[in-house]
C-alpha cells in the first residue's frame, strides 16, 4: 500500500532531525511499523534523568489508524499502566481525534509533554493520579523514586 | 426553492394519503394529566396514526423508511428558506442541532458566525465538490506526487488525493459506523463532510450503508421516534411519551409489522405492569437468589456440623448423616434432651432457636407468595411461547373445517381471532402477576383481582374450547360459544386495562416495594 512511502517520509523526518531529547530508530530494520524510541525524561519534571525506552507501533491501517505507545521502561505517571504492557493514554492517539494527516513528530512530542504535565483526568493509573492532584509534592517524590529505580543507569 | 430540490430526497414517500392525526372526543391525552407533547408539529403528518380510544391506548404513529427520509428532507427544506443557506448545510446543522429546528434557528440568529464554527461549517470558499488535477500537489496522507493524481477538499480547502479519502471514509462509514459527523481528515480540522462529497467521493454500496446510518441517526436523535425492535423490520414509531411519564402510563405501540411493543422500554408488549416493575420483576426471577430462597425455606443446617439438611419425611428425630449429630428438627435442640417425647416437639416455648425459626417462617412465607405469582406468570408465558404453535394449528384447522364442513374461508375466521385474543390476552394475564406481586394490599387490589379472575377464568375456558376436534368444532353450536367467549375475553381484557391503567395515571396504587 502506499502507506510506506508516507512512513519511510516520516521516519526519515524523525531520524534526521528527532525532537530534543529523543533517538529514535526501528526495532528491526526490515520491518517499518515498529519503531524504537528512547526518550529523556523531560526537564521540568520528576522523570528527568531517566531514560524510557518507548515502542512505537504502526497498525497496517496506518494513517487512517492511529499509532500505539507502549512504554518499554517502567514509569509510574498518571496516564502510563505501572505494568509490562506500560500502555499510554493520550488524546492525541484516540480513535476519534486521530486524523490520517497527524504526524507521529507531534505525537512524540505530545508524549513528551505528558510527561511534564500529566492528565489526570485521562489516568490509568488512579494512585498516583490522586497524588498529582491534591498532593504535588509527594507525588514528584514517588515519580523520582521509581525513576531512579527503573530509568536511571539501566 | 431551486435546482437543489432533489437533494437527498431520493425516497420521498409515494403515500399521498395524508392522515391527520384527528383529536377525538370521548378520552383525551390529558386524561394523564401531563402535559401532552405535541408531537413536532414541522414533521410531516404522513405515516399511519393510530387513533387514542381507550385510556391505556396511546397515541401514535408509524413511520415506513420513505416517511422518515421526507421527514428529514422537509426539516433540511425549511432551515435551508428560512435561513437561506444550503441544503448540505442546513443538514449538517439539524444534525448537529440534533434536528431541533427552533434551537438551531434561535442560536443561529444570535450568533451565525459561532454556530457555524460549531457545527463544523467555518469561513467557506463556494463551488459544488469535485475532484481536481492540481499539478504539483503532493498528499499529505501518502505523500504520493505523480502527475495527474485527483484530489478533493471540502470547503476549508485540505487536499487530499482520492484514494485517502476514499479509504478514509471508507473506514469511518464501515468500521466506525460514522456518518452525520464525519470531519476533514486535517489534523485538528472540524470541518463536517457534507453528504454532496460523500456522494462524489463514495462507491454506490458505501453509499447506501452512509445515507442507511444518517437516517439512523435522525431516529436516534429525535426523543419521541425508536425505531420497531422486530427483526427485519425497518419502521419507527413516534410517539409523544417521555421517559418521566412511565410511571403513569405503559406506552404499548403496534408497528405495522404487527410487532406489539412498549415504547418505553422497548420489551415486548407488557400491560399493564408499568416499565420500572418489569425491570424489577425480570431480574428477580432471572436472579439465582430465588435459589437460595429455597434452599433456606426448604432446609436446616446441623447445629454441629453446619451440612445443609432437607428432611425428607418421618420424624423430627434428625441424626445427620456426615457428623452423627442427633437433634430435633422442629427445635434444633439435642434430641436427647427430649426425652421420650419422640413424635412431638413440646419445647416450643424454650429460647434456643426460635429466632432461627421466625427468620425461617419468614422466608418460607415471601417464598411462597413469589411462587404463586412467578408459578402463574411462567404459565402464562409458557403458553405464550406456543403462540406459534397454535397459530400454525389453527391455520391447518381452518383448512380441514373446510373441506370437512364446506364452510367457506370467511366462515372459519373466528379460528383465527380465538387464537389471537387467547395469544394478547395471556400476555395481559401473565403480567398481571407481576403486577400483582409488587401491589400492597388496598381497597383497590380486590377490584384488580377480580378482574385478573374473570379474565383469567374466560381464557381458560376458551382455551379448551379452541383445542376441540375438527370434528366437533365444524358445529355451529361450537362456533357461536366460540365467537361469544373470544369477544368476552377481549372485553374483560379491556375492562382490566382500563381500570389498571387509570389508577396508574391517577397515581393511587400502592406498591409494596418503591421504584
Amino acid at each position: 500500500m502506499s502507506a510506506q512511502k508516507r512512513i519511510a517520509k516520516e521516519l526519515a523526518e524523525v531520524t534526521s532531525n528527532p525532537p530534543a531529547g529523543m533517538i529514535i530508530g526501528l526495532v528491526d530494520e526490515s520491518n517499518v511499523h515498529n519503531w524504537d524510541i528512547t526518550m529523556d525524561g523531560p526537564e521540568g519534571s520528576p522523570y528527568v534523568g531517566g531514560k524510557f525506552k518507548l515502542l512505537l507501533t504502526l497498525p497496517v491501517e496506518y494513517p487512517f489508524k492511529p499509532p500505539t505507545i507502549n512504554f518499554k521502561t517502567r514509569i509510574w505517571h498518571p496516564n502510563v499502566t505501572f505494568d509490562e504492557q506500560g500502555s499510554m493514554c493520550i488524546g492525541i492517539l484516540k480513535g476519534d481525534t486521530w486524523k490520517p494527516s497527524s504526524r507521529i513528530m507531534n505525537v512524540l512530542i505530545a508524549t513528551q509533554n505528558l510527561l511534564i504535565e500529566p492528565v489526570p483526568d485521562d489516568a490509568l493509573e488512579t494512585s498516583s493520579a490522586e497524588l498529582f492532584k491534591n498532593n504535588r509534592p509527594l507525588y514528584e517524590k514517588e515519580a523520582k523514586k521509581y525513576t531512579a529505580q527503573y530509568a536511571i543507569g539501566k | 426553492m431551486d435546482s437543489e430540490d432533489d437533494f437527498m430526497s431520493g425516497l420521498s414517500s409515494e403515500e399521498d394519503n395524508v392522515l391527520q392525526d384527528e383529536s377525538d372526543d370521548e378520552g383525551s391525552a390529558d386524561d394523564f394529566g401531563f402535559d401532552e407533547p405535541e408531537p413536532d408539529p414541522d414533521v410531516s403528518q404522513k405515516g399511519t396514526v393510530q387513533k387514542k380510544k381507550r385510556s391505556f391506548d396511546i397515541n401514535f404513529k408509524v413511520y415506513h423508511p420513505g416517511d422518515i427520509q421526507a421527514q428529514q428532507d422537509e426539516l433540511i427544506n425549511e432551515v435551508n428558506m428560512i435561513l437561506d443557506i444550503r441544503k448540505e448545510d442546513a443538514a449538517i446543522l439539524l444534525r448537529h442541532f440534533r434536528w431541533n429546528k427552533e434551537r438551531l434557528i434561535e442560536d443561529y440568529m444570535d450568533r451565525p458566525k459561532k454556530v457555524l464554527e460549531s457545527a463544523g461549517l467555518g469561513p467557506s470558499t463556494s463551488g459544488p465538490p469535485k475532484l481536481e488535477v492540481i499539478p504539483g500537489f503532493t498528499c499529505d496522507i501518502c505523500c504520493e506526487d505523480e502527475a495527474g493524481l485527483e484530489s478533493f477538499a471540502i470547503k476549508c480547502g485540505h487536499r487530499y488525493c482520492v484514494n485517502c479519502y476514499r479509504q478514509y471514509l471508507n473506514q469511518k462509514i464501515k468500521e466506525e459506523g460514522e456518518a452525520a459527523r464525519i470531519q476533514c481528515p486535517q489534523d485538528g480540522c472540524n470541518r463536517i463532510i457534507d453528504s454532496r462529497s460523500l456522494d462524489v467521493l463514495v462507491t454506490s454500496d458505501l453509499q447506501q450503508r452512509y445515507h442507511d446510518l444518517l437516517t439512523r441517526t435522525y431516529v436516534e436523535d429525535k426523543e419521541y421516534l425508536k425505531w420497531c425492535p422486530a427483526p427485519d423490520c425497518e419502521n419507527a414509531i413516534e410517539c409523544g411519551v417521555r421517559r418521566k411519564d412511565l410511571d403513569k402510563v405503559v406506552p404499548t405501540v403496534t408497528c405495522d409489522c404487527k410487532h406489539r411493543f412498549c415504547f418505553g422500554c422497548i420489551l415486548a408488549d407488557h400491560q399493564p405492569a408499568p416499565c420500572d416493575l418489569v425491570k424489577k420483576w425480570l431480574k428477580k426471577c432471572a436472579d439465582d437468589s430465588e435459589t437460595a430462597n429455597w434452599i433456606a425455606a426448604n432446609t436446616k443446617e446441623c447445629p454441629k456440623c453446619n451440612s445443609t439438611i432437607e428432611k425428607n419425611g418421618g420424624c423430627n428425630h434428625m441424626t445427620c448423616r456426615k457428623c452423627k449429630h442427633e437433634f430435633c428438627w422442629m427445635c434444633m435442640g439435642l434430641w436427647s434432651e427430649h426425652g421420650t417425647s419422640w413424635y412431638n416437639c413440646n419445647r416450643f416455648e424454650e429460647k434456643s432457636g426460635s429466632d432461627a425459626r421466625d427468620a425461617q417462617a419468614k422466608s418460607r412465607v415471601s417464598l411462597e407468595r413469589y411462587l404463586h405469582y412467578y408459578n402463574r406468570y411462567a404459565n402464562h408465558e409458557q403458553s405464550a411461547k406456543l403462540d406459534k404453535d397454535i397459530y400454525q394449528k389453527t391455520e391447518k384447522k381452518m383448512i380441514q373445517l373446510q373441506t370437512a364442513s364446506g364452510m367457506s374461508w370467511i366462515e372459519v375466521q373466528y379460528l383465527n381471532s380465538a387464537s389471537q385474543a387467547l395469544q394478547t390476552c395471556r400476555q395481559t394475564l401473565k403480567w398481571t402477576y407481576a403486577f400483582a406481586f409488587y401491589l400492597a394490599r388496598n381497597n383497590l387490589t380486590a377490584m384488580f383481582e377480580d378482574n385478573q379472575k374473570d379474565l383469567e377464568l374466560a381464557v381458560e375456558a376458551l382455551s379448551e374450547m379452541f383445542e376441540k376436534p375438527v370434528t366437533e368444532l365444524a358445529d355451529t353450536k361450537l362456533k357461536v360459544e366460540i365467537m361469544d367467549k373470544t369477544s368476552y375475553c377481549n372485553k374483560r381484557r379491556v375492562i382490566l386495562l382500563q381500570d389498571t391503567a387509570d389508577n396508574l395515571a391517577n397515581g393511587v396504587w400502592s406498591w409494596s416495594i418503591s421504584f
